[in-house]
């Protein structure tokens, strides 16, 4: 019998990292704005955001007089003001500086990349400390504190009252977005800026305000993923490209949600499972199948790429302008 | 004039064509500048001085004769699939999948190396494993420009998700090949027979590597400046409904430029297993899929300039390794400087295309 109730409490802690980086990703599409930066955005925010603590807990002499309060705040900010910077980056380049986003974004993946491991593998040895690892014990107890509840509650406690509060707030953050995107007269200003910049500004819409906001904010969530990642799903240890492909995996999740971040959620969790099925499906000696059922989040992507560019439904396509720039002079 | 009616501080203009050499200096000051940043920010890390900084990196590349062929090796691979992305994003096609596109390229020739190894000659299985890793690499690039040909499928996200799925394939063949069981590795190919492996010139197992990506340099650079395939992608690039228009087959274009490029992406897959590395792992491509796509753009697609743009990447990514190795620090360290590098150089075209324009002081 499948363990469901095993099962799924892992499928959703795998997901929430890539929830949160689609849900940014897809404020930032929304734009017009095809960042690709965002594997190496999500990096930053989490080395940011691990630094931060690490900072914190060598402040104290012990960790047990920790301030769950401080110990959740001094990352959650490092963390949003790493990703905000490398938005930021990406918005001057693409948008004041019209740089081509395709090559822009690949560079942020690239640096940003090289950042998280640099520091995350050079940190000790810059501060002068002497800690072995970076194991940040205390500041993972306080953001994977569960509610009191989770425990007495038995499977329906396990499978949803069993997680630190980062991954509330995702949901929570996917359903605002995706109601501000469709319900309200920002979300329609972005969307006009995404789908048609030219006209949006003839409307009298500011497209660089627009582009701005939507990619930096859009890169602060991403980088929460990250932060998540680290301090809750690996208990608080940074160990050099643990994070692995979860970035491009969130832009593949973009696509297979078709640009809904409501559909994000269980769509994330659809992709979380798949990441873990194995562990899951008694494949006996056969360690390779593992590797094929990785390959299923991108398989069904592509085919979800290929079937909504065969259907050619108005509602279901990629913004027309994503990956455009937009010169005002060169209309 | 009251203070409401000023315009804005500067605005920016349009600049008509300016001469290359213009062009080229600023490129070359915005060089100079990303330089002196690297240094600061080494300095900051390391407490080194700047000039100890720069000769740590020259000897990084050039203190013995092996760092120099390593080095030449390096940007043979680098230049290798910046080349095969240079006639694909002429076209404005925007493949992204040049990572995908080596990895299967290693994937097939490693596969005839393990189970053809041994059981016919030497030199026809290595014009097998050319031929069909090259073949194998311009099927991976073809399926997304088919897509993109007849339905307008989005190309960039299409051979992103392509890299992960030869990856992944590779992942699953590492561990059916794996020798010794439960290493996860596949270890060297036909270590005793050196079956499959590329034969050495003048006892430098690079060279041979090297002297083909030159012809191959020589070669792009001929067609796509001289030839008549090479003048319709730059017309579909500049403008699909031109091209249309004088009765180019855009589809064709499309599908047959990105078989080359898949196809010199599967020559560099071929290079790396069968001419140096002689095994197979996940991170054989390094990345380089992606630095390509930088390298290319930065040269402009143009074949020669990538030669100056890949020897910077390798030169930096060399001395910067060599400076974390002195000082303990993490080998990512040259992912920053060419990140530095990189964003300089995307940076600074803007001001060839564009002058800004400052509000004139009041009369």
């Amino acid at each position: 019998m499948f363990n469901f109730a095993a099962f799924i409490p892992r499928a959703v802690m795998q997901s929430i990292p890539l929830l949160l980086g689609s849900t940014g990703e897809t404020i930032t599409e929304k734009s017009g704005n095809l960042n690709l930066g965002i594997p190496g955005v999500m990096y930053v925010g989490a080395i940011s955001g691990v630094i931060g603590s690490f900072f914190y807990e060598m402040s104290l002499e012990d960790p047990a007089q920790i301030n769950s309060f401080l110990a959740v705040l001094i990352p959650m900010a490092c963390c949003l003001l790493g990703s905000f910077l490398m938005g930021l980056l990406y918005c001057f380049l693409t948008v004041t500086l019209r740089a081509n986003q395709n090559v822009t974004g690949l560079a942020l993946t690239t640096f940003g990349i090289g950042f998280g491991n640099f520091f995350g593998g050079s940190l000790i040895k810059l501060t002068g400390s002497s800690v072995p690892s970076i194991a940040l014990s205390a500041t993972n107890k306080a953001f994977a504190a569960k509610l009191p509840l989770a425990e007495k509650t038995g499977v329906f406690g396990r499978i949803f009252l069993s997680y630190g509060f980062l991954a509330y707030l995702a949901i929570v953050i996917a359903l605002v977005t995706s109601h501000i995107l469709t319900r309200t007269r920002v979300g329609l200003q972005l969307r006009a800026v995404g789908e048609n910049p030219a006209t949006a500004d003839a409307a009298g819409i500011n497209v660089g305000r627009y582009k701005y906001l939507a990619t930096c904010i859009g890169s602060m969530i991403a980088g929460l993923g990250g932060l998540y990642y680290v301090m809750d799903y690996a208990s608080g240890v940074w160990s050099n490209d643990a994070f692995g492909d979860r970035g491009w995996l969130a832009i593949a999740l973009v696509i297979f949600t078709i640009w809904r971040p409501n559909v994000g959620i269980l769509a994330s969790m659809l992709f979380g499972g798949l990441y873990i099925l194995y562990l899951f499906i008694p494949t006996g000696t056969n360690l390779a199948i593992k590797e094929i059922y990785k390959m299923l989040p991108y398989l069904v992507t592509i085919a979800v790429l290929v079937l909504i560019s065969l259907r050619k439904r108005r509602e279901d396509q990629p913004p027309a302008g994503l990956g455009l720039p937009y010169f005002r002079e060169e209309r | 004039m009251d203070k409401k009616n000023r315009g804005p501080l500067c605005h920016i203009v349009k600049r008509p064509a300016i001469p290359w050499y213009q062009a080229w200096g600023i490129r070359l000051a915005a060089l100079i500048l990303a330089l002196l940043f690297c240094a600061v920010v080494t300095m900051v890390l390391t407490g080194d001085n700047p000039i100890s900084i720069y000769l740590t990196i020259y000897e990084g590349s050039f203190a013995t004769p092996r760092r120099f062929w390593v080095l030449m090796q390096n940007l043979a691979i680098l230049l290798c699939i910046s080349l095969a992305m240079a006639p694909a994003f002429r076209m404005r096609f925007w493949n992204i999948g040049g990572e995908g596109q080596v990895m299967i390229g290693c994937l097939v020739c490693a596969a005839e190396m393990i189970y053809l190894g041994g059981d016919i000659p030497n030199a026809v299985l290595i014009i097998l494993m050319i031929v069909s890793s090259l073949a194998a690499g311009a099927v991976w690039g073809m399926i997304p420009a088919f897509f993109k040909a007849k339905w307008n499928t989005n190309e960039t996200l299409f051979t992103l998700m392509m890299n992960y799925v030869a990856t992944q394939l590779v992942a699953f063949f590492i561990i059916i090949w794996e020798s010794p069981k439960g290493s996860g590795k596949v270890g060297i190919i036909n270590q005793k027979s050196m079956a499959g492996w590329l034969p050495t010139i003048a006892d430098n197992k690079y060279l041979l590597n090297v002297l083909i990506v030159s012809v191959l340099t020589v070669v792009i650079f001929i067609y796509m400046k001289y030839s008549k395939h090479g003048y319709e992608l730059a017309v579909v690039g500049e403008s699909e409904r031109t091209a249309r228009y004088v009765g180019i087959k855009v589809g064709n274009v499309i599908v047959r430029t990105m078989a080359l490029s898949g196809a010199i992406c599967g020559l560099a897959g071929f290079l790396l297993v069968a001419g140096t590395d002689h095994t197979i792992t996940t991170t054989l491509s390094g990345g380089r899929g992606f630095t390509a796509v930088m390298v290319a753009w930065m040269a402009k697609f143009n074949p020669l300039g990538m030669i100056f743009t890949s020897f910077l990447l390798v030169f930096l990514g060399k001395g910067a390794g060599e400076i974390s190795t002195n000082f303990g620090l993490n080998q990512s360290f040259s992912d920053i400087l060419s990140g530095i590098i990189i964003f300089f150089l995307i940076g600074c075209e803007f001001f060839i295309s564009y002058r800004l324009v400052f509000r004139k002081g009041e009369k």
